[in-house]
């Protein structure tokens, strides 16, 4: 049966062309070995374009206090100490090679005085730190390494979508996928496979991800035998535009609040300052005029606590918008125009600090942010949890399967600061390549099975067999239902009856999603796809809830509103999840290793 | 606000294909695409279309609405005339695939022709590189393309006289010049522009300009500075006498 389809025999075959993916082919071509790349959209279209405010490394060049010491604190602190410590110190001493090599290779950075590339404040840091290219960072990131990488023999595969992993015994053989432009199956060989899949946040009604984000490669992995870990850990983002309806959900970066902008609820109350948690006091400003010294670069001053942790801005917004002080259409107001107090020519420099922002509002809103406050809320935006992964190699517990990125896990812990993101995919998909590509060449090729393939054929080609009518539905129906259960009871805000509630609901779907239907071809028929991709959601949605009804407090992008406060024994644990023999999802916790002293011994010095 | 709308989209492939009228209810604040969307989730299941970000940055959904080039995610609801019926079509300049969906390859194809990026020596002994802001401004502007196409859409020499293989189009000469300029690039494209990239075919009628949906000055502040250059290495009398009789060494 395998003979049928057209099969590609790659050594490593990376599927995701992100940030994290096209590093690690980069990387992996680099080692001499031969690169497939799998690419959802079109090449240079994945969700990393997105990214506006910068890439965390701690470089010193606007202050030159700043250390990989204090960047890893900073991570560590964000992330409420579940982090992979090993991870955020590799990160924190690995992230500015990983920038300069970009200069390298074409970035086009925005500059110090000095002619150095110029960092700027971001949330949860404590110096300037995010090299920036205005606010389009992403898209300086994922085109550099595009046109690097078109260069190195990489076998670039745009359009594809991957429906399953292949596996000869207990490692990994390749993966089974479909070309979106012509629905022809193929199969992809390799010795070793890197899963650079992004995020999840689709799974969700309100989001500032693309179609894309569906959690294809944690639902992938998981069903290939991988182990996911801290699944609960969602970050919503407290910036994302709430009017017009069409646009809801859309980020609006934190570089906004880093140049100055404010939160304000109907009041026109600075509400953040009512709630400053006690780990963050000693650096936040309690004066707005300190504040605003802060974000003009005043080595002096404390942070304003708008730049508090994600988790906490958007946990302030829901406050103020549930208690009935929010903005007409149920967010509250950021606002960049008041700097005109402050600065002569302030509409000139927003729009030089922040031109994306300034256009985005403008085109989509008819609202010009140089004179107007806008209208934002929290939205579903990056997944801490995913893929468990050694953090030397970002190895998965598959032998041969790697996974780098959104996908992966544990550098952020329990929250990501802002920026660490893009930093996260530049290193850690140069040692997933890398590592790779030792394993692809330590290693003889795999057999793939054509009973596996016929299998995965089955099942991606069965909603066209079903017949329309009689208790079938159309995908996009059980899609809304799933979003909206989501946010409803898994949200930002958690509480353990709602959360059963969604389990149980999330069998339900699984029933309907089964029984789904589409009509048509095989030929770019985004209904088909959308039925694949149920799984990927069902699966990742189940896994979200699983792990958020056992962690019984709130840490991080976790809130409980039964357990409103953390646990201290429960900052000794993540929660991992696995595929049992009988095809349940199995969750169990398991001790973080200690941290050596010389790292301990960092975080004390930092507080 | 709710009110009744006609799309009407072209469905078909490469064989061919007619526009088709889809009646639809639009609410306050919509894009096109949200009603493409609606229609797909509602109408046409199988409508295709492409689309990432939703949000301008991805350049995704280029499409032709009301015959003019456009992302449809930026394009608002309340900017068009909805008396009558909104003609949405694939970008003309590229085979299509199916509905919305063009074949856009011919562009990744080109681009990996062009000599990359290659780099002085690094200024400092820790491998870094020094350059003032002022002086990356202009590459930062050809930077900001999100490669929608939509510049090759609207261009004449690709649209209307298919010169595919002897012509780049304004995206790849706006790429072209953000590597010419780059304060570090020490690599020489002008050959090639002159040559198989076809630099002189294009006359300056700045269509590319007018639909670009970054604002990046084409015309003017890449093509023409390309232009300049090639005209001064290869058409300039006395630049050539001089080349010739210059000191050597």
């Amino acid at each position: 049966m395998a003979t049928n389809y057209e099969t590609f025999d790659y050594d490593v075959l990376v599927i995701g062309a992100g940030g994290a993916g096209l590093r690690a082919a980069i990387e992996a071509s680099a080692a001499g070995v031969k690169v497939g790349l799998i690419c959802k959209s079109l090449l240079g279209k994945a969700h990393t374009v997105m990214a506006e405010g910068g890439m965390a490394a701690a470089m010193g060049n606007v202050d030159d206090r700043d250390s990989w010491k204090v960047h890893f604190a900073d991570t560590m602190r964000g992330g409420q100490y579940v982090n992979n410590w090993r991870m955020a110190e590799l990160h924190a001493k690995e992230a500015p090679a990983r920038v300069h090599e970009l200069e390298a290779w074409g970035a086009v950075f925005d500059r110090t005085k000095e002619g150095k590339i110029s960092q700027r404040n971001f949330g949860g840091h404590r110096y300037p730190r995010l090299a920036h290219v205005g606010d389009r960072t992403g898209l300086e990131l994922i085109r550099t390494l595009q046109d690097h990488g078109i260069h190195q023999g990489i076998s670039v595969h745009m359009e594809y979508t991957i429906v399953s992993l292949l596996k000869d015994g207990d490692r990994v053989a390749g993966a089974f996928g479909y070309d979106r432009e012509r629905g022809r199956f193929r199969v992809f060989k390799a010795k070793a496979v890197v899963v650079c899949t992004g995020g999840l946040g689709r799974a969700y009604a309100v989001t500032s991800n693309s179609w894309e984000g569906t959690g294809d490669g944690v639902s992938l992995a998981y069903h290939a035998g991988a182990e996911l870990l801290d699944m609960e850990f969602i970050q919503f983002h407290p910036t994302g535009m709430i009017w017009p309806p069409s646009v809801r959900g859309i980020l609006v970066t934190e570089s906004v609040r880093g140049e100055g902008g404010v939160l304000r609820n109907k009041d026109g109350k600075r509400f953040m300052y009512d709630d400053i948690p006690d780990n963050y006091k000693s650096q936040t400003s309690t004066d707005p005029e300190e504040g605003w010294r802060y974000t003009q670069n005043d080595k002096n001053a404390k942070r304003p606590p708008e730049l508090l942790t994600r988790d906490h801005v958007a946990r302030c917004i829901n406050r103020e918008v549930k208690a009935g002080r929010g903005s007409p259409h149920g967010g509250v107001f950021l606002d960049i125009s008041w700097i005109k107090e402050k600065i002569p020519n302030s509409a000139e420099h927003i729009k030089r600090k922040l031109p994306s922002m300034y256009h985005q509002f403008m085109q989509l809103a008819n609202l010009d942010i140089t004179k107007e406050p806008m209208e934002i809320g929290p939205t579903t935006h990056y997944a801490m949890g995913g893929i468990r992964v050694n953090a030397e190699t970002q190895a998965t517990n598959i032998p041969g399967l790697y996974a780098a990125g959104e996908c992966a896990a544990g550098l952020h812990g329990a929250n990501r600061l802002g920026g660490n993101s893009l930093s996260d995919l530049i290193v850690f998909g140069k040692r997933a390549g890398e590592y790779a590509a030792i394993y692809a060449k330590e290693n003889p090729a795999a057999n793939v099975s054509e009973a596996q393939v016929a299998a995965a054929y089955r099942e991606a080609i069965e909603p066209f067999e079903r017949p329309a009518g009689s208790g079938s539905e159309g995908p996009y129906q059980v899609q809304y239902d799933l979003q909206n259960m989501m946010q409803a009871n898994v949200g930002i805000v958690r509480l353990q009856n709602e959360m059963e509630f969604a389990l149980a609901g999330i069998d339900k779907l699984k029933a309907r999603a089964a029984k789904v239907a589409v009509q048509g071809h095989l030929e770019y028929n985004p209904g088909w796809h959308t039925a694949i991709d149920l799984k990927h959601l069902l699966t990742i949605s189940e896994a979200i809830t699983l792990g958020a009804i056992d962690r019984k407090e709130s840490r991080g992008g976790h809130f409980r509103e039964d357990f409103p406060n953390k646990d201290p024994e429960a900052a000794k644990y993540n929660s991992v999840i696995s595929k049992a023999a009988d095809g349940s999802m199995k969750l169990r916790r398991e001790t973080i290793p200690p941290m050596p002293e010389a790292l301990k011994q960092v975080i004390e010095e930092m507080k | 606000m709710n009110k009744t709308v006609t799309f009407r989209i072209w469905r078909g492939d490469a064989t061919g294909g007619k526009f088709v009228d889809y009646t639809t209810e639009i609410t306050e604040g919509l894009v096109v695409l949200d009603v493409v969307h609606k229609i797909q989730a509602t109408q046409a299941n199988d409508l295709a279309v492409r689309w990432n970000c939703k949000a301008g940055k991805c350049g995704s959904c280029s499409a032709e609405v009301n015959g003019m080039p456009k992302l449809m995610c930026m394009t608002r609801m309340d900017t068009l005339n909805t008396d009558k019926p909104i003609t949405i079509e694939p970008m003309r300049a590229f085979p299509s695939i199916r509905d919305l969906a063009t074949d856009v390859s011919w562009n990744f194809r080109v681009k990996t022709k062009i000599k990359k990026f290659k780099p002085r020596a690094p200024d400092a002994a820790d491998g870094t590189w020094r350059m003032q802001q002022e002086d990356v401004d202009r590459v930062q502007e050809f930077r900001k393309c999100i490669e929608c196409f939509l510049c090759q859409d609207v261009c004449h020499v690709l649209r209307d006289h298919h010169l595919h293989d002897e012509f780049i189009g304004p995206r790849f000469l706006v790429y072209t010049a953000a590597l010419e300029m780059h304060p570090l690039d020490t690599e020489n494209r002008l050959p090639e522009l002159k040559q198989a990239q076809g630099i002189g075919y294009c006359n300056i009628t700045k269509c590319c300009t007018k639909v670009c949906p970054e604002h990046i000055t084409i015309t003017d502040n890449a093509i023409i500075p390309l232009k300049e250059r090639v005209v001064d290495e290869y058409y300039d009398p006395f630049g050539w006498l001089w080349k010739k009789i210059r000191p050597q060494g």
